[in-house]
């Protein structure tokens, strides 16, 4: 929402809400990979040595999960009006080879979301729903007995099949943030340049814009 | 862990390098004689004073059968079936001694996350390496025949140890040699074959033409064996699995294949992100896009 010295004018993207529990999201997420793949493979349970060795790294992790569950509903309610699906993104996500290629001039103007967010958006909704529930009745320490012996294999093996796939989601997320150089600041200052909106999501920027929510030079600009 | 210093590991859960060459040590079995059994329990008190567990006392719910299941202190447990058999009309009282079957093709170690916690020694046993646990409870999904007890405090998985403590100094288990009957009897498989082979010959010589052996081969065979007199209807005897298999699902779940799957496409994701960085370049915002966003937002365009 403000002018720097070098002309660029920065707008408002995430509230400070939406930062803090994305990153509190974040750091959970890091966490139970670590901890969930010294689980799932051998050769990796040496990270349970950063939990404190593996019983705590047992522990622990079904609480962190519990805490990236109620993290992501609260961006999911923040984030869910964004997200809705609109015939836009159908063309926008059928010209994939354009957004790779970095020919965002080929492409539908975007919103606030564009489809491959909201797609990861919906995607981790559905999978964290999946880990949810299958890791709360793989939580032996409580819920032994709540299902039975045949219902817990099942559930194990749906909650590494959707740590895994969330993963690859989760590695794809990091490589849009560093290959779109100035999107890392929407989720750590708040604020975008008008560039990078003008680039990556025009129609938003015009929404921005025009509801009066981007005014030239009327703050200082953020630091970096 | 002291069995495992006089005993040779050949398999350890979660750990890759455990098939060591055995050294020659035959493989030992328990042979369980459904048919000697007479349920005096001596088992289950020799158990428990071995291996020093305590089950707190229960209530008497109108069956022999005390406590009611396995539990983490019970490793043993006799189960009792009332039963009509349809061809004599004859009521039969089947007992069966349950707990840990030791299988040549261990479940249990197979979901097991944790490097040792669980271990297969040359000579068949399986057992718990309790230091190495971390309370996971994988085992328990693990095992096809039910029998891994999950522990509150401390939050460990406990199970039979065949006795692997007195096993290792050339002692029989404290089960085997309680038995008044000599129903449970402890040596070699080889000779425990031999042995049920007699059994069985004399089973059928009285009546019993589908008395045999339960030594499944789903579980690539097990060092607890029982002589069973209807050993067609293995289920009679308190739902004795009649093909027991490691589950299915088990097998996907651990599966090499998958795990290697799963582990591929991360690092094939994470490569071709960073091809794809280093070949095309950052998608940059360029000068002009930061020029028509100050018009746009100056309301000039």
């Amino acid at each position: 929402m403000a002018a720097d010295q070098a002309g660029i004018t920065f707008v408002k993207r995430h509230a400070l809400d939406v930062r803090i529990t994305h990153w509190i999201v974040a750091l959970c997420f890091i966490l139970l990979a670590l901890s969930g793949l010294a689980f799932f493979f051998p050769p990796f349970f040496f990270l349970t040595a950063l939990f404190g060795g593996g019983e705590t790294a047992r522990i622990l992790h079904p609480w962190i999960g519990l805490v990236l569950a109620l993290g992501y509903l609260y961006l999911f309610l923040r984030f869910v009006g964004a997200c809705l699906w609109h015939s836009d993104d159908s063309r926008w996500i059928s010209r994939l080879g354009q957004v790779m290629s970095g020919h965002d001039e080929n492409l539908p103007e975007v919103g606030k979301f564009n489809a491959g967010q909201k797609l990861y958006f919906w995607a981790m909704a559905l999978l964290i729903l999946v880990l949810l529930a299958s890791g709360v009745i793989t939580w032996n320490e409580y819920f032994a007995h709540a299902t039975s012996i045949p219902a817990q294999r099942i559930a194990v093996l749906a909650h590494s099949i959707a740590a895994a796939l969330a993963i690859l989601g989760f590695i794809v997320h990091i490589h849009m943030v560093t290959w779109e150089p100035g999107t890392l600041r929407a989720m750590v200052n708040g604020t975008v340049s008008g560039g990078w909106g003008w680039k990556h999501h025009r129609k938003w920027l015009r929404e921005v814009v025009s509801a009066g929510r981007a005014k030239p030079g009327t703050n200082a600009p953020p630091a970096e | 862990m002291d069995a495992a210093r006089t005993m040779t590991v050949v398999r350890s859960s979660a750990t890759a390098s455990a098939r060591t060459t055995p050294r020659f040590e035959d493989e030992v079995t328990k042979l369980i004689d459904v048919s000697k059994c007479i349920g005096c329990k001596a088992c289950q008190a020799a158990c428990t004073e071995w291996n020093d567990t305590v089950q707190p006392i229960g209530y008497f719910t109108g069956s022999y059968q005390n406590p009611p299941d396995l539990t983490a202190n019970m490793f043993t447990l006799m189960r009792f079936n009332e039963w009509v058999n349809p061809k004599s009309g004859e009521l039969e009282w089947l007992i069966r001694k349950d707990g840990c079957m030791h299988c040549a093709d261990p479940g249990c170690l197979a979901a097991c996350p944790a490097p040792g916690a669980i271990v297969q020694y040359a000579n068949g046993i399986v057992d718990f390496v309790h230091e190495n646990c971390i309370g996971c409870g994988y085992c328990v999904k693990g095992c096809p025949f039910d029998i891994p007890r999950y522990s509150a405090a401390p939050a460990k998985a406990y199970k039979c140890t065949l006795c692997s403590d007195r096993v290792a100094v050339g002692d029989g288990p404290a089960c085997a040699k309680a038995c008044p009957t000599e129903a449970i009897v402890f040596g070699t498989k080889g000779e425990m074959l031999h042995h049920a082979a007699g059994r069985i010959t004399d089973l059928k010589s009285r009546g019993f033409e589908s008395a045999g052996l339960y030594n499944p081969d789903g579980v690539n065979g097990t060092h607890v064996m029982y002589v069973l007199p209807h050993a067609d209807q293995p289920e009679l005897y308190s739902n004795l699995p009649s093909d027991p298999h490691v589950s299915p699902w088990v097998r996907v779940w651990k599966g090499a294949a998958k795990t290697y799957v799963s582990l591929a496409a991360m690092a094939a994701l994470i490569v071709g992100a960073v091809v794809h960085h280093a070949a095309g370049g950052a998608n940059r915002v360029s000068e002009k896009d930061e020029q028509a966003a100050k018009k746009l937002i100056e309301g000039k365009e």
